[in-house]
């Protein structure tokens, strides 16, 4: 069911948006907005985590988990409004507290990247590749 | 699938004004993302999201004044990050001040009320048993909860304001009753009644209780006879900041526990966990990260904000006595004006008190920068929060080990059985 096989892959969206594109980057942990991503600059700052210091700027953003802090929809929607959001985001399952930050970015007419569902194992994959995402949710290799 | 009513969908396509058609449909997206069949109706809010993290959220407040938004219901404000009514100095850069100004003054414009607390439930905002409410602030939504009996879930930052203008809830989590019941059993019947009876206990339970139970509900058996209201306080706010904990139960004396069969809803406990003095004294280490020194650069209490009866605790063990460094007294203008009209304040600040009201020294910056600052406290919250906020390590203490370290100028302990 991954992309080598299918070369598209078409997945539930969340809450949607136009197409998009971006490299893909896949956590190999979960992640807690709060505290682990800094709001001004997209990076991720949570010194355990495995990923800490690369930049969520503009990619396709695979969320295998999340630890649920009410003001991770906060950090959110201040990357986005500091013009530092991924492209879109992958989640393995709906965070609606996560969520919340896009609902309210699209709220106040700022860009807001979309998001879909997909499962973390087929989120390992797509690590490191560049993809396209079309507004229907169909997911293919660039 | 979520279905809204007629007067919800009106009222989101924008009825009542933009600003509340924004909140109603911030309102029905959390809920369908949530899997709620429908919205509810909520009696009150309390509202967390006005304590300034980034520009974005002021532009957010501002955006629903702009559109003619008020609260629907009765809404209080947990703490800011100015102390307008407030006594110690906040180090917030201009720009930061001016947008954490704005933030409250819209926030204020809405119709929520002033009260700038985390203890919003000692400020006369007492939701009856039973009643559906959207709180924030996860020590108010526990006590909410669990001392009170309402029913709220965890109302984060955006979604807390939203249901208030729009006076509606998902129908989900804990406003169902099915999810109130416990599935988790701590049976502290083994430990001292002297232990259990202690206020310096509490924050170390409430740790044990936010590991071990994460987001579940559990029940404790064992704490009849021994609670106070602000004991149970400092229990729920220890329990949220190490856990997800929204709600839990007391055998014998929370109102959804008469005893701890009723709270399991007749059934076994899915885990049972049989506390032992090793287990206690774990935990309490825990708390502490200054490790083995008396150094001691300044005390703080009151998180959550200190009640009317802790202060007069403070003010009998500090006996007139002048104190050597700082002790921070975080607490909310209910507590201070009463303080006032005895003319109490300006004594307990003579004698080294520092007042800190509407906000509190781990969601501001008011604490001195200092090399290798040891903060000392009886809070768990403060506990878990002030190294990462405030580069202060911690030490941990009961009241009477705060006043007498804040009166020698050093860390000092009193005789107390862990067992």
């Amino acid at each position: 069911m991954d992309l080598k096989t299918r070369l598209e892959l078409s997945v539930e969206i969340l809450l949607p948006g136009g197409a998009t594109e971006g490299q893909c980057l896949a956590l190999s942990a979960p992640i807690s907005f709060w505290g682990g991503v800094d709001p001004k600059t997209g990076r991720i700052i949570d010194a355990r985590h495995p990923e800490r210091g690369r930049d969520i700027a503009g990619t396709i953003l695979a969320l295998p988990g999340t630890i649920g802090s009410s003001s991770a929809s906060a950090v959110l929607l201040e990357v986005i409004h500091a013009g530092r959001a991924p492209a879109a985001l992958l989640m393995d399952a709906p965070d609606a507290i996560l969520l919340l930050g896009l609902v309210v970015a699209r709220e106040m007419g700022w860009p807001t990247p979309p998001a879909f569902r997909l499962p973390g194992s087929e989120q390992k994959p797509l690590a490191g590749r560049r993809l396209t995402i079309s507004a229907g949710g169909v997911i293919r290799l660039s | 699938m979520l279905e809204l009513t007629a007067e919800e969908r009106a009222a989101a396509t924008g009825e009542n004004g933009d600003g509340a058609a924004m909140a109603m449909r911030i309102v029905a997206e959390a809920a369908r993302l949530m899997g709620a069949p429908r919205l509810i109706q909520v009696a009150s809010a309390h509202i967390d999201g006005a304590l300034y993290h980034g520009d974005s959220g002021t532009l957010f407040a501002e955006k629903l004044v702009a559109g003619g938004a008020r609260v629907a219901v009765r809404a209080s404000l947990n703490v800011g990050s100015l102390a307008p009514a407030g006594c110690a100095a906040i180090r917030l850069p201009p720009h930061e001040w001016d947008m954490a100004e704005r933030m409250m003054r819209a926030y204020e414009a809405m119709g929520c009320e002033p009260s700038w607390t985390c203890a919003p439930y000692q400020a006369g905002h007492r939701p009856t048993r039973g009643t559906d409410v959207a709180w924030g602030e996860s020590n108010a939504v526990v006590f909410c909860n669990s001392v009170l009996g309402a029913r709220t879930n965890r109302y984060g930052d955006f979604l807390d304001i939203a249901c208030a203008i729009a006076g509606r809830a998902p129908d989900y989590g804990l406003h169902r009753p099915e999810n109130r019941l416990a599935t988790l059993l701590i049976d502290i019947t083994g430990l001292s009644v002297e232990l259990r009876r202690s206020d310096v206990f509490y924050p170390v339970l409430g740790t044990i209780l936010g590991r071990a139970a994460g987001s579940a509900v559990a029940v404790i058996e064992g704490l009849q006879g021994c609670t106070s209201e602000d004991k149970l306080k400092a229990l729920g706010a220890a329990a949220a900041s190490a856990g997800g904990v929204g709600l839990f139960h007391v055998a014998g004396v929370t109102p959804e526990a008469p005893n701890a069969a009723t709270a399991l809803g007749g059934a076994p406990p899915r885990e049972r966990i049989v506390l032992t003095p090793a287990d206690v004294k774990a935990a309490l280490a825990g708390l502490s990260t200054a490790g083995e020194t008396d150094r001691v650069d300044a005390v703080a209490i009151g998180s959550p904000h200190l009640s009317l009866a802790e202060i007069d605790e403070v003010e009998r063990r500090m006996a007139g006595r002048r104190l050597a460094i700082p002790l921070y007294a975080n607490t909310g203008r209910h507590v201070l004006a009463p303080l006032e009209a005895a003319s109490r304040r300006r004594a307990l600040e003579d004698a080294g008190v520092v007042f800190v009201v509407d906000t509190c020294v781990v969601v501001t910056p008011i604490l001195p920068e200092l090399d290798g600052a040891v903060l000392m406290t009886n809070s768990g919250k403060f506990a878990h929060y002030a190294p990462g906020n405030t580069g202060y390590a911690v030490t941990y203490g009961s009241l009477g080990e705060c006043v007498e370290s804040a009166v020698a100028g050093r860390l000092v302990r009193e005789a107390q059985a862990w067992i």
